[in-house]
């Protein structure tokens, strides 16, 4: 049987039963993939392959642990790190903003 | 989706849907709040790509597979050179490769992307859960026949089974058979019976008593 060289190369693999239910796309999900429509057309990464490079080199549990629009939003999140349009610094206090934001809205 | 239809195009988002929480959701939504605080892009922005993203839905691909049946030049075009063929109706999928498929008597054809989720959104929308999910893009090029008939489509012996592996350059989409019984009818009537599902090749036969979304 064939062994994916990468996670996300798993055509002719076995798998399970699919669910062919219809899901809804949350909000948040809209806004990752509206994010990544934009990065593209305001050139702040030049084509889908750089987004799809950087899934790909997603480490297998991750690719298995994320669901599809947080595949992207890693992927985006490290390419624009790597090219320096936001500091890991930033980023990282943005998290914490609204994590906090997030609990005093659940408290209220 | 809600009962309202006003025309808050916000709302059909569903806003209300619970916060995310997970670590890799809140990254994208960070990198998403420092992008628009940067001026790389703007929230109205953001909603007018949205707004977009929403309004791209399978009736488009239903208008092209219903041209197709009632305008057999469209057809050979379509068929043959899919990507400009298609900007006679307005689509546009340029610089990416766009092939249509036909079904036939003896020919079944489905789609997948196994690597990623590569659709032709622009034609179909938002691509379902499952089209993205790891088992169909494994298992719909190692046993077709057998994804199909968990879909519905039963397929028989002397049907040959064709599956297309679409990538980010190349994006692929069925062309269903006219369904017996729609002698007559015109494009819009025909449009309305066409689903995505019969676009992406997990539905084979259309109901010509069922009118699509």
């Amino acid at each position: 049987m064939k062994q994916p060289s990468k996670p996300h190369d798993v055509g002719g693999l076995a798998g399970g039963p699919i669910d062919p239910g219809e899901h809804d796309i949350a909000y948040w999900e809209w806004q990752i993939d509206a994010m990544i429509r934009l990065a593209l057309k305001k050139g702040l990464i030049s084509d889908f392959a750089e987004m799809r490079d950087g899934i790909e080199r997603l480490a297998p549990e991750d690719y298995e642990r994320l669901n599809y629009y947080e595949r992207w939003a890693t992927s985006l999140a490290h390419t624009l790190l790597g090219k320096g349009v936001v500091s890991r610094e930033a980023l990282d206090a943005k998290v914490a903003e609204i994590r906090a934001r997030q609990s005093a809205e659940a408290s209220q | 989706m809600s009962d309202h239809h006003d025309h808050d195009h916000a709302r059909t988002f569903q806003p209300d849907h619970t916060e995310p929480t997970s670590d890799a959701a809140l990254l994208g939504l960070a990198l998403r709040e420092l992008l628009i605080s940067d001026g790389h892009y703007t929230a109205q922005e953001e909603l007018r790509m949205m707004d977009a993203m929403q309004k791209a839905s399978p009736h488009n691909g239903a208008l092209l597979a219903a041209r197709a049946w009632t305008d057999p030049d469209f057809k050979h075009r379509l068929l043959n050179d899919g990507a400009n063929a298609i900007k006679e109706m307005g689509f546009n999928l340029l610089p990416i490769e766009f092939t249509v498929h036909e079904n036939t008597d003896s020919t079944h054809n489905v789609i997948v992307c196994t690597l990623c989720s590569c659709y032709p959104r622009g034609l179909l929308g938002m691509s379902p859960a499952w089209y993205k999910s790891k088992n169909y893009r494994a298992r719909v090029v190692r046993e077709p026949r057998t994804v199909l008939k968990e879909f519905g489509v039963q397929l028989g012996n002397d049907v040959e089974v064709r599956v297309h592996d679409s990538t980010a350059e190349l994006r692929y989409m069925v062309l269903p058979q006219r369904p017996r019984g729609t002698e007559g009818w015109s494009a819009e009537q025909l449009a309305a019976v066409v689903t995505r599902d019969a676009l992406i090749g997990t539905q084979r036969d259309l109901d010509i008593n069922a009118v699509a979304d």
